[in-house]
């Protein structure tokens, strides 16, 4: 077994563990700190695709922006969501949460199936890139092409995404601001 | 070499975690939490197939931009969530059941 082998279902049990834990904890900040686990062992995930510059995104954006807004948000609106917490301690398996456990088992199932039979490795365009050399090579900089397509084969997208970037935050900004008389 | 199929098994357990993190959880943080997940197995995807797109990279660009996306929603998404909270006390979507200003 190949050491990138192992780093992946390294990262990949990490991922996994961490989002379950997160997902099945009552208790919200620990749910919110596992939350940052996942996000750097799937950063570490991208950059086994060779995705160096998206795993480096990932990291300043979703762990330096996002979780801090996450963290801002519950510490805004803390005290009732930790009585909430209290109410429930008491019970281990409630049977309100069977229905969500039943969907998502299925849709994994449904899913897992899925992709075993795309079987994504035999598709034409992938099999087409490997013989071309059209495949990212492990010991090549990908940052200068990314830079130089999102300035010309991808500008109009670039453009758009920077013009909903400052509606989204104008609209968040005005969201939250204190209301004159209320 | 890691294949392809691994990826999509990975983003798969990804997405079934958000999905029902979405559908069981009482709380809106939580909520949220299930639809980065989510959007984090999307991105996961393009990323594994962008290894096949040397010239173009699109796979990768286009994660850069879920990137974004995600980061938007996030700030509209806390940001209605201290609204209702200063309005409503909780955040536990099951219990604001007004759509409109009394």
């Amino acid at each position: 077994m190949s050491l990138i082998r192992l780093l992946f279902y390294f990262m990949s049990f990490i991922a996994i563990a961490s989002a379950l834990y997160a997902a099945s904890t009552k208790n919200l900040v620990r749910s919110i700190f596992v939350f940052f686990v996942t996000l750097f062992a799937l950063a570490g995930l991208y950059v086994l695709c060779l995705a160096d510059f998206v795993a480096v995104t990932q990291v300043v954006i979703y762990v330096g922006g996002i979780l801090v807004l996450i963290l801002f948000a519950f510490m805004l609106s803390g005290k009732e969501t930790l009585d909430v917490m209290q109410q429930q301690k008491g019970k281990f398996f409630s049977l309100g949460k069977l229905p969500a456990i039943l969907l998502a088992a299925l849709f994994f199932i449904v899913m897992i199936n899925v992709v075993l039979k795309a079987d994504a490795d035999n598709l034409p365009w992938v099999k087409d890139s490997i013989a071309n050399n059209n495949t990212i090579a492990p010991n090549v900089a990908t940052i200068d092409n990314i830079g130089v397509n999102l300035m010309t084969r991808y500008l109009l997208p670039f453009e758009a995404i920077s013009v909903l970037l400052l509606m989204a935050l104008v609209g968040a900004a005005h969201l939250s601001r204190k209301e004159a008389e209320a | 070499m890691i294949t392809l199929t691994d990826f999509l098994v990975v983003s798969v357990a990804l997405f079934c975690i958000g999905l029902y993190m979405i559908i069981s959880k009482r709380n809106a943080i939580q909520i949220l939490i299930g639809i980065e997940l989510i959007l984090n197995a999307a991105i996961l995807n393009l990323v594994a197939f962008g290894k096949h797109d040397a010239v173009n990279n699109s796979g990768q660009i286009f994660a850069l931009f879920a990137i974004v996306l995600a980061a938007a929603t996030t700030a509209v998404a806390l940001a209605i969530i201290l609204n209702v909270y200063r309005k409503y006390k909780t955040i536990d979507p099951d219990k604001i059941n007004n759509l409109k200003d009394q």
